[in-house]
């Protein structure tokens, strides 16, 4: 069924999320039971009582895969306490431009995520669970199914799993080509069968979520990485990465490098290593220019930041974002310019309209960076116009998406100023 | 599969819309959903035509226009378009002399351009209908148009 050859890169002393992709048949469900599958399921359901597993993730440090880094553990305690029906929803939409990893997960792996999701409703109190994947994702879509489907016949899944007591079962949705679906709240309303608009917050999802009832909206990697987190424990867990980003991530080296894949590396790793020993260098032994990491949503950074360490604080520090892990290399000859023209057209065209902020801003950027290359008279300076919007548009948007406009324009601008204000002159 | 069918398939739940309209939009050869089926899905699924038409209106892969047998999506987010999209896609347009969102003449292509496909490291990529194409070039472009013709021809 693979339809495209992805180039994973491994070091197998980090390798959590990624351990059992390409080296398992994510057909068979024997394969991953040979690889030690399911049996951190096992020593929950039999020696963990619910909330000795949410402390245990807890602990660990775990923080949200999906961009925004969130402790997991704190995420699953606001919903521990609450009564009545809960659940727990994957959020496998995956749209963030340069990110593929949640795919290769599920299509690589996709028991490792269903246990995930089963020891998570078990740690909160759930017993339904949905993974919303998007449209685009068919090949995610039909192994998933495949998976959750043995899972049920050889007993994971359902009621009384292992004899315990609990029961959970799972569900797959689809999304149909919306990048703003993948805001937890729009991805709640799309999963209801509604336009992907994002609900105001508070009530957060873990309180008021799907049908208004306590949900857990977590990201594909994160939930993969429970498994391993309840068998290991919390301890082995926070021996890798930093003390603050505990664990691993899994990156994705893009563009103009030699070797262009996904690598799952320790928090902390540098955008050096990243780039030149797992990315293998500059494709025609170019130099560098930039990097734009994080996505759309993510920030453009200049070749005096290679050594940076990728982790959230180190990030943070630089008044950069890790968000879903991309890292996209470009190469001398690059115009940052249109690159930054490429990242506003898509916040344009995925912008959900339904606050104003976000729906004029976005076409109003857009419009003036146009004036500027084509030397049309503006009045006033043209970047600081695009500066104040921009961050009226951070202060004033119902979402995150409409908040983001300012990450790549205000990077671009500090580290590239000379270029971008010489356009079409 | 007809509509009675994917009916049958699944529960009048509101949060199985979107997987009913993608069954329908699949199987009836139009790629695309008309407004006779939205009432009957709406029907269904004792919700009001307009929140039908409207979740219907919200999402790219949906249409209430017919399509071409074959829809190509041409990813335009900053990593493809960074290894070239933006000419593949004028290359597209030229050879297909369609405009975006426009069918050819003989129904056979739809073109449409895409955000990020998710799979990035084999940039510039495209899908058409479920089969995802990477690293392209304009002769790779041009041999895929080609063998799907062909396909069609033998059909
Ligand atoms: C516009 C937008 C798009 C997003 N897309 C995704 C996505 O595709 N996948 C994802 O896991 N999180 C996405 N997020 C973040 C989610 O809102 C949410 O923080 C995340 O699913 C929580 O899971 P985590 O705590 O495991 O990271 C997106 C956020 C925004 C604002
Ligand atoms: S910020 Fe943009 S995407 Fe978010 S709710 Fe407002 S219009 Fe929609
Ligand atoms: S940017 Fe084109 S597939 Fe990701």
């Amino acid at each position: 069924m693979k339809t495209i050859n992805d180039n994973i890169m491994l070091d197998s002393k980090y390798a959590i999320v990624l351990e059992n992709v390409g080296k398992i048949d994510p057909m068979k469900i024997s394969d991953y039971i040979e690889n030690n599958g399911y049996e951190a399921l096992r020593k929950a359901l039999s020696d963990m009582k619910p909330n000795e597993v949410v402390e245990s993730v807890k602990k660990s440090g775990l923080r949200g895969r999906g961009g925004a880094g969130f402790p997991t553990g704190l995420k699953w305690s606001i919903t521990v306490p609450l009564k009545g029906e809960k659940f727990i929803l994957c959020n496998a939409d995956e749209g963030e431009p340069g990110t593929f990893k949640d795919r290769l997960i599920m299509e690589g792996d996709p028991h490792k995520l269903i246990e995930g999701m089963i020891l998570a409703g078990y740690a909160v109190g759930a017993h339904k669970g949905y993974i919303y994947i998007r449209g685009e994702y068919k090949n995610s879509i039909e192994t998933m199914k495949h998976a959750i489907e043995e899972a049920r016949k050889n007993g994971y899944l359902g009621e009384n799993i292992f004899n315990s007591g609990f029961s959970f079962d799972i569900k797959v949705n689809m999304g149909a080509g919306a990048y703003v679906c993948g805001e937890e709240t729009a991805l709640i309303e799309s999963l209801e069968g509604k336009r992907g608009n994002p609900r105001i917050k508070p009530p957060f999802p873990g309180i008021k979520g799907v049908w208004n009832k306590p949900t857990v909206v977590n990201n594909v990697e994160t939930l993969a990485n429970i498994p391993a987190i309840i068998d290991k424990g919390a301890e082995w867990f926070t021996s890798i990465g930093t003390e603050k980003s505990p664990g691993t991530k899994v990156f994705s080296i893009l563009g103009h490098v030699n070797n262009p894949g996904a690598v799952e590396a320790p928090f902390g790793t540098t955008l050096r290593e990243l780039i030149y020993e797992y990315g293998k260098g500059i494709k025609g032994g170019k130099e560098i220019k930039a990097v734009l990491i994080g996505g759309a949503a993510g920030v453009f950074l200049p070749k005096s930041k290679l050594n940076l360490k990728m982790d959230y604080e180190t990030l943070k520090e630089n008044n950069a974002v890790l968000g879903s892990g991309a890292i996209l290399v470009m190469d001398e000859d690059t115009d940052i310019f249109d690159m930054l023209v490429n990242v506003m057209e898509f916040f344009k065209e995925e912008s959900c309209g339904q606050c104003s902020p976000c729906r004029i801003g976005n076409p109003m950027i857009l419009n003036i960076l146009d004036k500027i290359k084509r030397k049309k008279d503006l009045k006033g300076n043209k970047w600081e116009i695009i500066l104040k919007t921009a961050s009226a548009m951070k202060e004033t948007s119902l979402c995150a998406l409409g908040q983001s406009a300012i990450m790549p324009i205000s990077s671009a601008y500090t580290y590239f100023k000379d270029e971008l204000e010489n356009q079409g002159e | 599969m007809n509509i009675g069918e994917v009916f049958n398939k699944y529960e009048p739940k509101k949060e199985n819309l979107l997987l009913i309209l993608h069954d329908i939009q699949g199987s009836n050869g139009t790629q695309s959903i008309d407004e006779e089926t939205l009432k009957k899905v709406a029907e269904y699924l004792d919700m009001s035509l307009s929140q039908v038409y409207g979740v219907v209106s919200f999402y790219t892969m949906y249409s209430t226009k017919p399509r071409g047998k074959y829809i190509i999506r041409i990813c335009q987010s900053p990593t493809c378009h960074l290894m070239g999209s933006k000419s593949l896609l004028e290359h597209l347009k030229e050879t297909l002399k369609i405009d975006v969102n426009e069918t050819t003449h003989d129904k056979m292509f739809t073109l449409e351009t895409s955000s990020c496909l998710g799979v990035c490291s084999e940039a510039p990529a495209m899908m058409i209908n479920d089969t995802v194409y990477g690293n392209l070039t304009e002769e790779k472009v041009n041999s895929i148009l080609e063998k799907l013709r062909s396909n069609h021809e033998n059909d």
